[in-house]
């Protein structure tokens, strides 16, 4: 099961790197009350998801050798923009590497059901759950920065 | 004669279960005046605090000189409070008010002509709309105008300018309570009824501190426990209340959590209905939706982990759960213990599934009460003055956007609902930076009464934002402005409010306002007249004259939603007593209790939100909910407990926590100029526990600073009732000071040290959750200020008791009048 495997690296990754992004971008708004610990408190939800997922990288080993996927690696989000605008392009890219997430837990549930690992199975579903109340943050907070942002933002 | 301030709830009369409440008049007059003196009376209702308590106001000589409360209403049945029968006429003519506008010239305000002042304000609205468009503009409201000011308001904002950036310092006060009744019933209104008080065998008071801000409640809840057959009290307050004494005297239960921690201790008491098996499980099968969910949510909050969570004893959790699953009729109350502390909207939902669970929900004695700070909170919530569309419509639903913009004749796009409406804390953000450039103030504070002042006061007096101010008084904030605005108040206009309860009443103008000033409605209209705001037809959009108009228009546009005023007239607002809505064809005399059906405004067509993550704020979407099909059945929602943001630390050891006094109310611009309300309660201090005081070397009256990462206040200590651990400030002292001799008057503002922070649900910033330290600067010269007679109470009883408030009288109507929506008054 090479592919499995590299797709359970990339949850691994696509959570921690969604996680740095989530708190680099507390950090990079902190002027923003809700912005910086909603973000620490969604990036807290994609550590716990790899805390989850750790004894299953353990059974299953850590795979480097399949070139492939590779690619569809996000790069995180680095230094955080300033400004109204930049917080939007943040939430924009979050919502990138979130959605990349998301995608990833769907793939690895059909596998962990072709499987029947229950226990993987359970932490795909409740791990893409959480991704999507971190995706519906997101997207709200976007909407609501979008419009200041666009037209009237020094 | 009663001298209600130190006898701070008047006479008891106690009644047993499921009698009426007996009335008593109470009244009082300026110095040495007596009913026979008194030239006229004029209908109103009370606004020092949220009750709602109906009042007649006395007149003589053409000024405003006492109040009397009316027997045949049923919020009051005749009672008032302390503040409102002390704090709610002298203000009117005192020296200070302002009776002309003011311009700010070269960095000073002076005084002016309406014609240059309004001048201004429209020149720098009409540029700023033609450069930079409607986002430019913001409006900060207040829980103090009426219903047909906000109305107006709310029609200019969203009509005539088009802006998403309106709300009232109601966010600050009842936003959680709206939030967490739509989130779990669909849309905002109280379920239950005052009256209930008369029908429960136990009564739970959230973060409620009763006795202090609504006192009048309470004595009707006092009458109840005095008597034959009394209800339980259970209290959740960190501090030793009169709530928890009289849950102790009860039989009842204290839960005093860590500040920060009440979603931890709702949620065991939640998992103690489950676990023990006292849900309703038809009731909730046909009635609820999400029941599974919620038990997983809170099957971790065992009464030990709970007890770990919060530092309570797991056996108090389990005794209190058991009160709650066992009562036969259980009524709860929730205030700010619980709005401004951390995980507010979660843990208020949680107080409405516990109902939920039981079923207990619109009958008699089984109703929740999530209360509001202000007496017309309620009102902004229901004409859009905040973020809100008028008449609990939903902004995410297009059907509803569309029936506003057809009765304004003006094009949906105009009407702002492209996202949630802008809160409070984010409108200052925007005037931070300048992309909001012209901030509008009415009513309120914020320079003392928002979190972290220090950053408030920048925004306010920079040069990025222009700052419009209508007050009665040249307060901390009106003194930041650009353009002052002298309003009229209370008394000095007509206009419409609605409590807790939803009780509308009826306030008449009993006297002339005082120079230029001009009610809040007529600023508005002025405003929106010299802006030549049209609707699609060319037409005025905002056509009224008088307050009638206003609120004849405003019944119109709620027909056929939850807040049904249609069956409602200034006419029939003149009867004995104020009338619940919704009052309409099915119900033409008012509603006791919502949901006595068991049917919810939840329907996806038809509710006020689809609703929130408790946890993050993300909205659930239009499809989502109707994945759900909720159709009339309301949610059960949990979420898990978190930290606080703020938790105490080796340099702040201490948790910080705010809240009122009963003498005060707000930053004082009313109580601050009563004499009796202001020498009860003259100047600011800070409630250390006995043991924190003792470690830090600090006795009674000792002069100390509280500091917190944000900025400092140096107040007099008074050692009191308050956990260990906790530390407890009052907001109301800013540096206005009546007699100019509070020695700490530029030093002992209790939001310096609050944080910026709030819920994501509501957007209610928590001002209950910041860590401090305290230390002493030196050794006072007698006890502190602080009253004895109520939560602030010192430890010690050998300090002088609280009293010298002005004589006031009371009568005992019989027999008690008639009041037609409750259950338990008899015809005569």
């Amino acid at each position: 099961m090479p592919h499995l495997t590299t797709y359970i690296g990339m949850a691994d990754h696509g959570e921690k790197v969604l996680a740095e992004s989530f708190r680099s971008t507390a950090q990079g708004h902190a002027r923003l009350a809700d912005v910086f610990h909603t973000c620490h408190t969604l990036a807290t939800m994609s550590e716990q998801h790899r805390e989850r997922l750790a004894p299953v990288i353990e059974r299953y080993g850590e795979a480097h050798d399949v070139e492939e996927p590779e690619r569809l690696h996000a790069d995180g989000l680095g230094r955080p923009r300033a400004g109204e605008i930049g917080l939007l392009r943040d939430l924009q890219d979050l919502h990138v590497l979130a959605s990349l997430v998301q995608t990833t837990w769907t793939v690895i549930a059909q596998g962990a059901q072709g499987l029947r690992d229950r226990e993987l199975l359970d932490i795909a579903t409740s791990s893409n759950a959480e991704t999507s109340r971190q995706l519906t943050w997101l997207n709200t907070r976007m909407k609501a920065a979008a419009p200041q942002a666009l037209i009237v933002a020094p | 004669m009663t001298d209600r301030v130190a006898d701070v709830f008047g006479t008891p009369a106690p009644h047993g279960r499921g009698t009426v409440w007996p009335a008593r008049v109470d009244l009082h007059l300026d110095d040495g005046l007596s009913e026979a003196d008194v030239d006229r009376w004029v209908q109103s209702a009370c606004v020092l605090c949220s009750n709602g308590c109906a009042c007649d106001i006395a007149v003589k000589d053409g000024r405003m000189v006492g109040v009397r409360g009316r027997a045949g209403d049923a919020v009051n049945h005749g009672r008032l409070g302390p503040k409102g029968l002390y704090g709610s006429t002298p203000w009117a003519s005192s020296p200070d008010r302002l009776t002309r506008p003011l311009v700010r010239e070269g960095g000073r305000l002076v005084e002016t002509d309406w014609a240059t002042a309004m001048g201004r304000v429209v020149e720098v609205s009409k540029a700023l709309l033609e450069e930079k468009g409607p986002l430019s503009h913001g409006f900060y409201t207040s829980g103090q105008l009426f219903l047909e000011e906000y109305y107006a308001l709310g029609v200019i904002g969203k009509a005539g300018i088009g802006t998403p950036h309106m709300d009232g310092n109601t966010r600050l006060c009842t936003a959680t309570a709206a939030a967490a009744l739509k989130e779990s019933f669909g849309a905002d209104g109280q379920p239950g009824s005052y009256t209930d008080i008369e029908h429960c065998d136990a009564i739970f008071l959230y973060g409620h501190n009763m006795p202090e801000t609504q006192t009048v409640l309470w004595a009707r809840i006092l009458d109840r426990t005095r008597a034959e057959d009394p209800p339980v009290i259970v209290c959740v307050d960190p501090r030793r209340t009169l709530v928890a004494r009289e849950a102790e005297r009860t039989g009842g239960v204290h839960l005093a959590p860590q500040v920060g921690t009440n979603l931890a201790l709702m949620n065991g008491l939640i998992r103690e209905v489950f676990v023990n098996g006292w849900l309703a499980r038809d009731w909730v099968a046909q009635h609820t939706v999400g029941v599974e969910d919620l038990r997983s949510v809170v099957d971790p909050y065992t009464p030990e982990e709970v007890a770990r969570i919060c530092g309570v004893r797991a056996d108090d959790i389990r005794r209190a759960a058991r009160i709650f699953g066992t009562s036969r009729a259980v009524l709860s109350t929730v205030l700010q213990g619980f709005y401004q502390s951390h995980q507010a909207t979660a843990a208020s939902v949680a107080v409405n599934n516990l109902h939920l669970l039981r079923g207990m929900i619109g009958r008699p004695g089984r109703g929740i009460l999530q209360m509001n700070g202000q007496p017309t909170a309620q009102n902004n919530r229901e004409c859009g003055a905040d973020g809100d569309l008028p008449g609990f419509r939903n902004w995410d639903n297009p059907a509803h956007v569309q029936q506003l913009a057809d009765a304004w004749n003006v094009d949906p796009m105009t009407i702002p609902h492209w996202a949630p409406p802008t809160h409070a804390m984010q409108i200052f953000s925007y005037a931070e930076t300048g992309s909001i450039g012209l901030l509008w103030i009415s009513a309120t504070n914020p320079a003392v009464s928002m979190p972290e002042t220090g950053r408030i006061r920048k925004i306010l007096g920079g040069d990025q934002c222009f700052v419009v101010v209508q007050d009665l008084f040249l307060t901390e904030t009106a003194e930041l402005a650009d353009v002052v605005l002298p309003a009229a108040g209370w008394g000095e206009k007509t206009g419409c409010f609605t409590n807790v309860n939803r009780t509308v009443h009826l306030s008449e103008q009993a006297v002339e306002p005082p120079g230029e000033a001009l009610s809040d409605l007529d600023i508005f209209l002025k405003y929106a007249d010299a802006m030549g705001f049209t609707d699609q037809d060319g037409e005025p959009l905002v056509p009224w004259r008088t307050p009638q108009e206003v609120f004849d228009a405003w019944t119109a546009i709620t027909r056929g939603r939850p807040v049904d005023y249609t069956g409602l007239s200034y006419q029939k607002l003149r009867g004995p007593t104020g009338i619940p809505w919704p009052v309409n064809e099915t119900h033409p005399e008012g509603t006791e209790r919502l949901y006595e059906d068991g049917q919810f405004p939840t329907g996806t067509d038809y509710c006020e939100t689809y609703g929130h993550d408790l946890l993050t704020g993300g909205n659930v979407t239009e499809q989502e909910h109707r994945s759900i099909a909720p159709a009339g059945r309301a949610f059960l929602k949990g979420a898990a407990y978190t930290p606080a943001h703020e938790p105490a630390s080796e340099e702040f050891p201490l948790l910080y926590t705010t809240g009122r006094t009963v003498y005060q109310f707000h930053t004082r611009t009313k109580t601050g100029r009563s004499r009796s309300l202001n020498r009860a309660a003259p100047d600011a201090w800070v409630e250390l526990s006995p043991a924190d005081a003792d470690g830090l070397d600090i006795t009674e009256g000792d002069w100390v600073r509280v500091e917190s990462p944000r900025g400092a206040i140096e107040v007099r200590a008074r050692v009191g009732q308050v956990m260990k651990g906790a530390v407890f400030a009052p907001f109301h002292y800013g540096h206005w000071d009546p007699d100019g001799l509070a020695p700490d008057a530029e030093h002992r503002q209790a939001n310096e040290l609050t944080m910026t922070v709030w819920d994501p649900v509501s957007k209610q910033p928590y001002f209950k959750t910041a860590a401090c330290r305290v230390v002493k600067i030196r050794s006072g010269d007698g006890p502190s200020t602080a009253p004895t007679t109520t939560a602030s109470a010192p430890v010690h009883d050998d300090l002088p008791v609280t009293a010298g408030g002005a004589p006031t009288l009371s009568s005992v109507v019989d027999p008690t009048p008639y009041y037609p929506l409750d259950s338990s008054s008899a015809r005569h």
